[in-house]
């Protein structure tokens, strides 16, 4: 299907996106690479009047190396963080997961910000962020820049803390040293949307940070410290999880109790 | 700043093919359609319109990426390469396309395009994948006729693989 009717806007300078956000709120979205934004006009699911594409915005097209986290600019293409040369040593966890995120042709133009502004509970950039205790950058034009911790900024299904005026300029993911990472999900075919996805991060003790996807409306992360598959399991059992197309939500349950130990076992591994 | 009204019609120039071409566009028209309606170039062919299929995927910069996710007026001043780039001038096929003829890698040939751009610019980037990375980028293209075997066959063989 063709997308409804909508103004285009493609500022130059982040000053200039702001002020187009301020004018517009609600009624605008940004465009970064449009590749979960241009699908749900396409499909009429969502209308908007205005589209503001920062895609070439140079300053927000750049990863920065700022110690002790790696902040990415709203315009990197997942693909251009694959493959920058510090990927593996820096953030061995996406290192794990960006293979995973849609397929290689969408990640040529779908950007790591996009894909956590979007927030679907399924998906692995969220749940990465969520895992590490990221940070998402947000800026207006009335308040200024602030920062807004992953656990309370994705609220639930494609629903976040963004406010209407603002643009979120980079998303900063810790560099863990000395811990263990891994990330698996399972879904119906590479490069789909996962039915259950699952990111561990493992410290030398045996304490594992783990975060599931695809079974609330947003990432849920818990600390778990040994009998990884009685925790998982007691887990699993309070969450409702949630039916649709693909899978049942005891099915999702098992998948979770099923694949998150291996998951942990391989973090563990990694830390040791 | 760029700005485009709706139902406003704007000059969308680009480079196809190596040639310099402009035709005129409303914000909300996607680059598959303007390559096909606006251009004349059919060779890309346009799917499930939501990036799921594959058949739309063109180069933009060089990068393979799905027309259909892309606005037309976003690959404004691109440089947009589609399968009418493949072939030499005389028609002769190059190495992948020759190599889809020689492993039976299509059949009705609707996704060919599509994966032929994907791998033109996979290829290009790493010339001697393993069979499970070709399966990988294959992963974003839907075949019914054929199946992949043969398709992954006429990868490996323009590889240069076994």
């Amino acid at each position: 299907m063709k997308p409804r009717p909508f103004d285009y806007v493609r500022p130059d300078t982040v000053e200039e996106a702001l002020a187009l956000l301020a004018e517009y709120g609600d009624d605008a979205r940004v465009l970064a690479g449009g590749q979960s934004l241009i699908p749900m006009l396409n499909l009429r699911l969502i209308e908007a009047s205005v589209l503001i594409d920062i895609s070439r915005i140079a300053a927000l097209d750049g990863i920065r190396d700022l110690g002790n986290t790696i902040e990415i600019g709203a315009a990197v293409t997942q693909n251009a963080l694959m493959a920058w040369p510090q990927l593996a040593q820096k953030l061995p966890l996406l290192a794990a997961a960006l293979p995973l995120v849609g397929h290689f042709q969408t990640r040529n133009k779908g950007t790591v910000c996009g894909s956590i502004a979007h927030a679907d509970p399924s998906s692995e950039l969220p749940l990465a962020l969520a895992v590490l205790e990221g940070q998402v950058v947000l800026r207006s034009q009335k308040r200024g820049e602030h920062v807004v911790a992953a656990a309370a900024f994705q609220r639930d299904m494609l629903t976040t803390a963004r406010a209407s005026d603002e643009l979120i300029v980079a998303v900063r993911f810790p560099v863990i040293e000395g811990k263990g990472t891994a990330f698996n999900e399972v879904a119906r075919r590479h490069g789909d949307f996962a039915i259950i996805a699952v990111a561990a991060v493992a410290d030398w003790r045996g304490a594992t940070q783990v975060g599931v996807g695809g079974i609330a409306g947003r990432p849920l992360v818990r600390r778990i410290f040994n009998d990884s598959a009685g925790a998982v399991a007691a887990w699993a059992d309070e969450l409702e999880g949630y039916e649709d197309l693909h899978a049942t939500a005891a099915m999702r349950r098992d998948l979770f109790k099923n694949l998150a130990p291996d998951v942990i076992a391989e973090a563990v591994r990694c830390a040791a | 700043m760029r700005r485009v009204n709706k139902n406003e019609r704007t000059r969308v120039a680009l480079t196809l093919n190596n040639r310099k071409l402009a035709a005129e566009a409303e914000p909300r028209m996607l680059l598959s359609d303007f390559l096909r309606h606006a251009l004349g170039a059919t060779g890309t062919h346009v799917g499930c319109e939501h990036g799921v299929c594959g058949c739309c995927t063109v180069l933009i910069d060089g990068a393979a990426t799905r027309s259909c996710l892309t606005l037309a007026v976003q690959a404004e001043g691109s440089d947009v390469r589609t399968v009418e780039s493949l072939a030499a001038a005389d028609g002769k096929l190059n190495a992948l396309q020759q190599a889809f003829r020689n492993n039976h890698a299509l059949q009705c040939g609707f996704c060919t395009p599509g994966i032929l751009m994907s791998f033109t610019d996979f290829l290009g980037r790493n010339p001697h994948p393993t069979e499970e990375e070709i399966r990988e980028v294959l992963s974003g293209h839907l075949c019914r006729c054929t199946g992949y075997a043969g398709i992954v066959a006429a990868i490996k063989e323009a590889a240069g693989g076994p």
